[in-house]
């Protein structure tokens, strides 16, 4: 019989009951909770009168919709008035039901997806659900995390349990060197470029190949959190001595004894050498080049040395569509070169790139330099309150501040403006997100997906240049 | 839950692959903290000319006439013809909410985003799979006949066309009874409160660090 793959034992770890009807029953460990997706949640709750079946599988924080300038003032100061009802009904629902939340001006608030991990909230081997489609973000851990509607928050909150079918297994295997100015962020865009926004549905994507594993934590986290662009709510790294390494130490991580004892059942988190996975997808790293969208799906992406993409020379009809489309809404021309696409703004956050090195790799790029003028605003906006402290502690900060660059309080900001911080109609961004699709960061908004360090790049030069040009210079 | 038996109604297409859940309801809607009332802004932004607001009336807003909901011959429609990988994107139910807030019962197309097709369910909504062929079928039939309706009969599960000719289609077996029944999930789940306390006590031997930490 042919072995496991990692998702296949984290499935069946977690099997409460199987019917015969083929709908499953899955055990979830943890739930994190963010004021978008949460509040109808609370409330089917609160109307059929039932309680949490466990409070403490639950974390709390708000970031969807905060302000990311000056806040000190609290959420009855957040201007929007739709914005602060939906905030402080979080909090409300957190105090009525006694949930741990970390509030808007705790220093470990921040993106759900950047505290869960920080926090070791987040477990290898654990099940994890947000509602929020980034959730396969925790993946990198070994964990079994994805996104949920709010009726699955509300069940899992009633339950501890989903109503689950199993997903098909795909190896996405990624080997060799990545090249100078080549992180996470690249390899995930190319992997999106070579399946396809839909080449992952129905699966869940194990990262696989020494090119993965020779991945920091953090890179591993921007891989899994873009699965969902590729498709699949699923995406997984195997453990090994880098993911354990990581949770030693932070505040919800097994201490003592349970820490020995969990070293050692982590170590089983990975596919068995004879496991079988129904699609396998080899790429080769030193065919990954820094990244740029052009379009208005994850999918529409060349290399930065590339030209935008002529739909005369596409034979699929509806493929051709959709390139004029794009092209159209993005304000470009076919066969145009990337790097003479003029950027309005430039942002450096989301879940996806706000961590730690995110930020070191854009300061590297912009210490000694300066915003170019024809850009309106730069924003880095740090993932956590913890990631922002760590920051300002290695002087990061006042690099960005000094090249023009400004920096903010944390929360998902432009990613998906939510919040004041968004594109003017028809402007240009530069973006470290996850999404450029229409209207994503602003209305008439156009976006430009790209890693920290050539969003750094495109904010110095005004416009895309290979991030490389820029380096040891 | 809202039931969904058999429903016959305008069929209205929306021809473009990849439709996500941002397309279907614009991020500053989502700051609502209900679950109904998301109807006019559902494709806020193909709909209308402006940026749309929250509380705001849509009465008055500059309509986009090319967008196929605001042509005259799809007013009413309960089922949307679309392309592949519908609802791809963010995992908002607030997608499905505004697509049933107006008056949307059934969504067919070669494929859905797993997510998406997943909240559908949960909300009394049917979202059907058929070929390329059959889709690319139903769109050239819509496109020639105004005031076309197609029937969706879920017990069978068959999409009937006005010409009588049926498309069978696949659908899992429990959320097809939920769906029939408008059953509740949490209620049925509730059921097996036992055999998942019993899990609980086992894994609680087996990963303690998975209980208690968070508080």
């Amino acid at each position: 019989m042919a072995g496991k793959t990692l998702y296949d034992k984290l499935w069946d770890q977690h099997l409460v009951r199987q019917s015969e009807d083929g709908s499953s029953l899955i055990y979830i460990d943890r739930q994190i909770l963010h004021e978008v997706t949460s509040p109808q949640a609370f409330e089917g709750l609160r109307l059929a009168g039932r309680k949490l079946w466990r409070v403490d599988a639950n974390l709390a924080t708000p970031d969807h919709n905060v302000p990311t300038t000056e806040r000190s003032g609290g959420v009855d100061l957040i201007v929007d008035p739709v914005s602060r009802i939906q905030v402080k009904t979080l909090d409300d629902n957190c105090d009525d039901f006694g949930v741990v939340e970390f509030k808007m001006n705790d220093t470990r608030q921040g993106i759900v997806h950047v505290v869960g991990p920080e926090q070791g909230m987040t477990l290898p081997g654990s099940t994890v659900v947000c509602g929020d489609s980034h959730t396969s973000t925790h993946g990198a851990f070994g964990a079994l995390a994805h996104g949920i509607g709010t009726s699955e928050v509300e069940h899992v909150m009633a339950t501890q349990c989903l109503i689950a079918k199993k997903m098909k297994n795909m190896l996405v295997r990624v080997d060799g060197p990545l090249g100078a100015g080549v992180t996470a962020k690249d390899v995930v865009l190319h992997i999106i470029g070579v399946i396809g926004t839909a080449g992952g549905n129905g699966c869940a994507i194990e990262f696989g190949g020494d090119t993965i594993h020779n991945i920091s934590m953090e890179g591993r986290m921007t891989i899994c959190n873009m699965a969902i662009e590729a498709g699949a709510r699923v995406g997984i790294v195997s453990v090994d001595q880098t993911t354990i390494d990581y949770f030693k130490g932070r505040p919800f991580s097994p201490k003592g004894e349970q820490w020995d004892a969990a070293a050692v059942a982590w170590k089983e988190l990975v596919s068995d050498d004879d496991a079988e996975f129904d699609q396998v997808v080899q790429i080769r790293a030193e065919d990954i080049l820094p990244q740029v969208t052009w379009g208005t799906s994850p999918e529409m992406v060349v290399n930065v040395g590339a030209t935008v993409p002529n739909p005369d020379k596409e034979s699929d009809p509806t493929k051709a569509d959709g390139i004029r489309r794009a092209l159209k809404y993005m304000g470009l021309k076919a066969d145009q070169k990337i790097t003479d696409i003029q950027l309005d703004r430039v942002f450096i956050g989301s879940c996806t790139n706000s961590r730690i090195e995110d930020l070191r790799a854009a300061a590297e790029v912009v210490k000694g330099r300066k915003v170019a003028a024809t850009i309106k605003q730069a924003l880095v906006v740090p993932g956590s309150g913890l990631v922002k402290a760590q920051a300002e502690k290695e002087g990061l900060d006042k690099v960005f501040i000094e090249a023009g660059l400004e920096w903010r309080e944390p929360g998902c900001s432009m990613c998906l403006a939510m919040n004041p911080d968004k594109l003017g109609n028809g402007e240009h961004c530069a973006s470290t997100s996850n999404r450029n699709f229409e209207g994503r960061q602003g209305f008439g908004g156009r976006t430009h997906l790209v890693s920290p360090a050539m969003a750094a790049a495109a904010a110095v030069t005004g416009h895309f240049i290979d991030v490389r040009e820029l380096m040891g210079s | 839950m809202k039931s969904f038996t058999k429903v016959t109604g305008i069929a209205a297409p929306l021809d473009r692959a990849n439709v996500d859940t941002d397309m279907i309801i614009p991020k500053q809607f989502l700051k609502s903290i209900k679950r109904s009332g998301f109807g006019p802004n559902l494709f806020d932004e193909l709909r209308y000319m402006d940026e749309g607001q929250p509380d705001q009336d849509c009465a008055g807003r500059p309509v986009n006439p090319d967008f196929v909901l605001n042509q005259a011959r799809y007013q009413g429609a309960a089922v949307l013809l679309a392309r592949e990988n519908f609802g791809c994107g963010s995992s908002r139910e607030h997608a499905p909410w505004a697509l049933d807030d107006f008056g949307i019962r059934c969504v067919i197309a070669p494929s859905f985003a797993d997510i998406f097709y997943n909240n559908c369910f949960k909300n009394g909504l049917l979202p059907i799979i058929l070929n390329d062929d059959q889709v690319d079928q139903l769109f050239n039939e819509v496109d020639a006949t105004e005031g076309y309706q197609l029937t969706v009969d879920l017990e069978k599960q068959l999409v009937i066309t006005p010409s009588g000719a049926t498309f069978s289609f696949e659908v899992d077996g429990f959320r097809k009874h939920c769906l029939l029944n408008g059953l509740d999930d949490i209620g049925l789940t509730l059921q097996y409160a036992d055999e998942i306390a019993a899990y609980e006590a086992r894994r609680r031997q087996e990963t303690p660090w998975l209980f208690d930490a968070i508080k």
